[in-house]
């Protein structure tokens, strides 16, 4: 196997102050590889938003460290953090996140664009990662104009666009129906396992184990059990 | 064209609404400060126009002579020491005055008089329309401007209409266009000594000498010479006559300070509008400022889509206030107090709104600086 490309040892966070604080995350360890896609399930409340916002370098953990692809995270800036994002992670979200006012290939030339990739460049690799995600025909719609399970692709194909290392992705299928749900999933395992790119997905719902390399389940802010799948959907 | 300009346009544009409350601002804003702007332009240029007129080198007045109008007198003997200096072509003695003008009606309207030794090409009318200058050196001849033809009772081509100064015939002989006074009172061109009867001046007595030099004269050798030899009297170029005018009647009057006020307020009003329409529009995209913060992208990135949109705001609004202020200049062109737009004034008042617009954005930068990526989770 790969060497890790996400690493987090012992990371704890405690959210709110006072009478309302909360420990989110008790000494939570995970390692993501590039090639595999891992399944994070729990219940409401469990953890798991908080986790891959620490892992996503949106959050810092109260205590604990991660490493995204050899870079610690710990004592970075907002702008260091945002780096590390912008370098090495793709983000899927649940309610796809696509700016209503530009086209498909905007909205995905938007993550070249804020890495200073030239115009010319970026719209080439653009429609690219839309044929990838099967929206060759789609690059001048609007998200208005777009289904759920296209908007989602169009996020997907955003994501992977800069060729990250690490996607991260947040209920991804949740606001699909069963059939788009299956596609989307099948294009995210795809992702990982044709580029060797690590995939985590934060998710409610069995239905998608069957795509998993591994499936790690937390509750109360701590990691009870992980199953090694092993056969994934190859 | 670059994605982050796309962006910011289809940010502004989104919501068509708010983006014309937002133009309006600017424009009422921008036009608010050319009016003010542009009155105090014109209104310093009104108030000079006697003194760029006038051809002169140097001006010898009365001590604490505030402005041209200041009627303060002095001895014409000081003419002749003028003379006596080395350089000094002309010393011209010039007497101004406000006098009562009668229609033969009855009627009686002020009106400011203008005296000057005409043959030696003193202060004279410009831009005729009727009558020559040569013509007010005969017996009772002025010179008035058509656009008081009503206020003075004359009518026709005006040559040859007669009425009376203190109980003096007067007889227009010349008739000039455009010479308009900021007070309102029309001016009254007519000879020096004329003059002097008409506004109830001493012979010997003047409120001017022009002093005009010969050509590579040391303006500063005279102008100390002048003042070595004649005693009570100040001797400005005429640069500096023209600042001392304008200085008075814009600040010691307070007419200055009224005008730039009402731009201050143009400007404060303007400013409030962009930073509460650009605020506003930051907070209805403060989702997709979050997803672009959440993909990676650095603050400066973000800043660029806010400072992009107030760039095109204050460009489009700009245009627009720029177009209505030229309508206004058209439509005061003939008043006693013209609106004013310099070219430079037009760069100026550009820049002012760029700088309003651009720092109108700061507030919503400061919304976004504080934007919390990770809420894309959870929206």
């Amino acid at each position: 196997m790969t060497e890790p490309l996400l690493e987090a040892t012992n990371v704890a966070k405690v959210l709110g102050s006072g009478a309302a604080k909360v420990a989110a995350l008790k000494g939570v360890s995970l390692t993501l590889k590039g090639g595999e896609l891992t399944l994070l399930m729990g219940p409401s409340g469990s953890g798991k938003t908080t986790l891959l916002s620490i892992l996503g370098c949106m959050l810092t953990p109260t205590e604990g460290t991660v490493r995204i692809c050899g870079h610690s995270t710990a004592g970075a800036d907002p702008e260091a953090l945002a780096l590390l994002r912008r370098e090495h992670v793709g983000f899927v979200f649940q309610s796809f996140h696509l700016f209503p006012t530009l086209s498909a290939t905007d909205n995905v030339r938007l993550a070249l664009d804020i890495r200073d990739e030239g115009a010319r460049s970026a719209k080439a690799k653009s429609r690219e990662a839309l044929a990838r995600v099967g929206l060759p025909h789609k690059i001048k719609a609007f998200p208005r104009e777009l289904s759920g399970g296209e908007q989602q692709r169009v996020a997907i194909a955003r994501a992977i666009v800069g060729n990250p290392s690490i996607i991260l992705a947040d209920e991804p299928t949740a606001a699909l129906d069963g059939e788009n749900g299956q596609a989307i999933m099948k294009i995210l395992a795809g992702i990982a396992r044709e580029n060797a790119r690590a995939v985590l997905i934060v998710t409610h719902d069995p239905r998608l184990m069957p795509f998993a390399d591994r499936v790690v389940h937390i509750e109360d802010g701590r990691i009870v059990r992980e199953e090694r799948r092993g056969a994934g959907l190859q | 064209m670059p994605l982050v300009f796309t962006l910011a346009f289809r940010n502004l544009f989104h919501d068509r609404l708010r983006f014309i409350a937002t133009v309006i601002g600017i424009v009422f804003s921008i036009v608010l400060v050319t009016v003010q702007m542009g009155l105090y332009l014109g209104f310093g240029r009104m108030v000079t126009t006697m003194i760029d007129h006038a051809s002169a080198d140097l001006w010898i007045m009365p001590q604490g002579t505030k402005c041209f109008e200041d009627p303060s007198l002095l001895d014409t003997r000081e003419r002749y020491r003028a003379l006596s200096i080395d350089g000094v072509a002309e010393a011209i003695p010039v007497v101004i005055g406000f006098a009562d003008w009668r229609i033969p009606g009855g009627a009686t309207t002020p009106v400011f008089v203008i005296g000057s030794d005409l043959r030696a090409g003193g202060l004279q009318p410009w831009n005729l329309v009727e009558g020559r200058v040569e013509a007010l050196s005969t017996p009772n001849a002025v010179a008035i401007d058509r656009s008081y033809f009503d206020r003075l009772g004359v009518s026709g081509t005006g040559l040859g209409a007669t009425a009376e100064i203190r109980q003096q015939l007067v007889r227009v002989a010349a008739v000039t266009d455009g010479i308009r006074s900021f007070t309102t009172t029309p001016f009254v061109f007519m000879d020096v000594d004329r003059a002097r009867a008409h506004t109830g001046v001493p012979s010997g007595k003047a409120t001017y000498v022009l002093v005009r030099l010969n050509p590579d004269t040391d303006r500063a050798s005279v102008r100390r010479q002048l003042l070595s030899n004649i005693s009570d009297v100040e001797v400005l170029t005429t640069a500096e006559f023209r600042e001392r005018s304008r200085s008075f009647w814009l600040f010691s009057t307070g007419a200055g300070a009224a005008l730039f006020a009402g731009a201050l307020l143009g400007v404060i009003v303007g400013t409030v509008i962009v930073a509460q329409t650009l605020y506003s529009s930051t907070k209805e995209h403060l989702n997709e400022f979050a997803t672009l913060r959440a993909i990676g992208s650095s603050r400066r990135y973000i800043y660029k889509v806010i400072v992009w949109q107030a760039l095109l705001s204050a460009v489009i609004g700009f245009s627009l206030a720029a177009l209505i202020g030229e309508i206004i200049v058209g439509a005061t062109a003939a008043t006693a107090l013209p609106i004013v737009i310099t070219p430079g004034l037009m760069a100026g008042l550009f820049l002012l709104t760029v700088v309003m617009c651009v720092g109108s954005a700061i507030a919503a930068i400061v919304q976004v600086t504080r934007v919390d990526p990770a809420i894309v989770f959870t929206r």
